[in-house]
């Protein structure tokens, strides 16, 4: 293997890294989507493969073109292949996707639009848990009440994965994100009322516990399909000739 | 009728089928895929015990739902949901003749509901009408997700919906069972979205609105409506399951449910044949709320218990429920 397909190799890995599966919020190579990775001199081929042969093609779809997007973004990845694998639509996807003329030409009569509103609703959703996960954690440390809680801003909070990526959705569904921001906004960024908060908690709850059950049943249902053995961590190394 | 520690429970299982997922009726890839796919969620969940081989799985003789449901599996009475998927399979995946063929030989054990689909149009309203008459349906179960040639779903605020839920109706078929699947159209939109419920079950407060797997993959937009439609119900059929590979997570989906429902709106489901409901029961039975959730979701009584297993779903058919276990809620309802 020379040099340079050892570091695009593991660009291509970390780049695999930032594609989410947008019900599931989670990334497709901790939740051992990734089937197959494998660099050639300067082509890159990826697999990708889904708990069911039924799953939603259009969060599919959206997979496989974030992958090829990242993919093909690296510098020395000259040409990329990204493949679905064991799908109901597969080759609809597959062939959308290396055309790159989007989801409504790969499915003509059967879409209405483009994917952009359904990624949002689902950020969206991550969003809220995201919120949460915070919120209940200083609820429950006693360091914080309902009417605290409304008060504080992204600054004041300590350190941890889950506000960076509490910034990162932010960032991604254009609400503000500095340390002035509240830790607690609406969908449109506007802060929460306290007397609002109670309900909204309780429903965020609910929208964390429906994510976490289901990413649970979805990594269930893949090793059941494709044996739990194979973690995401064996498939890593990348490069096999070149 | 299920007994533990001196509890007694009767058991309505709301969602069973008997189909025929044989090579021979797989229609194409599509009919293939999908019964695989059953079977995974089969093998996923299951105890090692209650795990069959693929064979086994595709085709159940009628001794063995009889022995599955009622010898072994504590049912007093079951629901059969038909699932038609014509498209998929040669005879269709599980018919309401299929069902009703061995319900009429137990007709005390078996309820028959039938199905449509608003895009077979006025000659579907005439079949809906001879389906009611020939089983006297009470319930119907609705496919959302059904392919139907270059058609790959609906919505149940499509106007034609809107003309079967009048005839649901005239007919006397109260009971609506909802399932939603991963490929409607318009593709580009959230296939689960359960907003057309909402929807409708406002447009028809005399209808009961049973969302299967309780909304799952959508349980919050399901509590969110369940919550403001008093004739929105939960089924738990694929949710069950998890109460034995995943009981945190069954312990939180139930925990959710009885939070924004109440204990009055679920009902019990194995969802056979993909699961039995022997160990089902047994185990639900046996459940509690682990201690360091309690505090968010309370504990489970055998009361809560009856009323899942058996007594809601009793209300929504009509069935008769023996004295001693009518006994036993009006004590403790006391």
């Amino acid at each position: 293997m020379t040099t340079t397909a050892v570091v695009l190799a593991s660009a291509v890995w970390r780049a695999l890294g930032t594609v989410v599966d947008p019900e599931l919020d989670e990334p497709i190579t901790e939740l051992g989507f990734v089937a197959g990775c494998e660099v050639v001199g300067s082509e890159v081929r990826v697999e990708l493969r889904l708990p069911t042969y039924f799953c939603a093609p259009n969060f599919a779809y959206l997979m496989v073109a974030d992958a090829h997007d990242v993919v093909a973004a690296i510098a020395g990845a000259k040409r990329v292949s990204v493949r679905l694998l064991d799908h109901f639509a597969a080759e609809e996807i597959n062939a959308g996707v290396a055309a790159g003329d989007g989801f409504d030409a790969a499915f003509p009569g059967l879409a209405g639009g483009e994917l952009d509103e359904l990624r949002r609703t689902f950020l969206h959703k991550a969003h809220l848990a995201g919120q949460e996960r915070l919120a209940s954690r200083l609820l429950a440390s006693g360091r914080s009440t309902h009417e605290e809680l409304v008060l504080l801003r992204l600054g004041d909070l300590d350190a941890s994965s889950e506000l960076d990526e509490l910034r990162r959705r932010r960032a991604q569904l254009g609400l503000p994100a500095d340390d002035e921001a509240p830790l607690l906004v609406d969908e449109d960024g506007a802060p929460i009322a306290a007397e609002a908060l109670p309900v909204r908690l309780r429903f965020a709850r609910t929208t964390r516990v429906s994510i976490e059950v289901n990413a649970g049943w979805c990594r269930g249902l893949l090793a059941t399909r494709y044996g739990g053995g194979q973690s995401a961590d064996s498939l890593r190394p990348v490069e096999t000739r070149h | 009728m299920y007994a533990k520690d001196g509890e007694k429970y009767f058991v309505v299982d709301g969602h069973v089928h008997y189909w025929d997922g044989t090579p021979e009726n797989q229609a194409n890839r599509y009919g293939t895929g999908f019964l695989n796919c059953f079977y995974d969620y089969h093998r996923n969940l299951s105890p090692e015990e209650a795990r069959w081989s693929l064979e086994h799985f595709q085709r159940q003789t009628e001794d063995d739902v009889l022995h599955d449901l009622f010898e072994v599996g504590y049912v007093d009475k079951a629901i059969f949901q038909p699932t038609y998927l014509t498209d998929f399979f040669v005879h269709g995946f599980n018919t309401t003749e299929q069902d009703g063929a061995l319900a009429e030989k137990h007709p005390d054990k078996f309820i028959v509901n039938g199905s449509w689909d608003p895009r077979d149009g006025e000659a579907g309203l005439a079949e809906l009408a001879r389906l009611a008459d020939r089983w006297g349906l009470q319930g119907v179960k609705l496919y959302t997700a059904e392919w139907k040639g270059d058609s790959k779903g609906w919505k149940l605020t499509d106007p034609w919906s809107y003309r079967y839920l009048d005839k649901c109706g005239e007919l006397g078929i109260r009971n609506i069972h909802v399932h939603k699947g991963p490929t409607i159209y318009p593709l580009n939109l959230d296939a689960f979205d359960v907003a057309d419920v909402d929807e409708v079950a406002t447009a028809f407060p005399e209808l009961n609105f049973i969302v299967e797997h309780v909304g799952l993959p959508r349980l919050e937009d399901f509590c969110w409506i369940a919550t403001q439609e008093p004739n929105v119900y939960g089924g738990l059929a694929v949710a069950m399951p998890f109460i034995h590979s995943r009981p945190r997570y069954f312990a939180q989906i139930i925990g959710e449910l009885l939070y924004w429902l109440d204990e009055n709106r679920i009902t019990f489901a194995s969802d056979y044949a993909i699961w039995t409901p022997k160990w089902l029961i047994e185990k639900f039975v046996d459940f509690q709320i682990p201690a360091d959730l309690q505090g968010e979701y309370g504990t489970l009584t055998p009361e809560v218990k009856r009323k899942i297993l058996g007594l809601n779903m009793a209300r929504l058919y009509d069935i008769k429920v023996p004295e001693e276990v009518r006994e036993t809620e009006r004590v403790i309802a006391s």
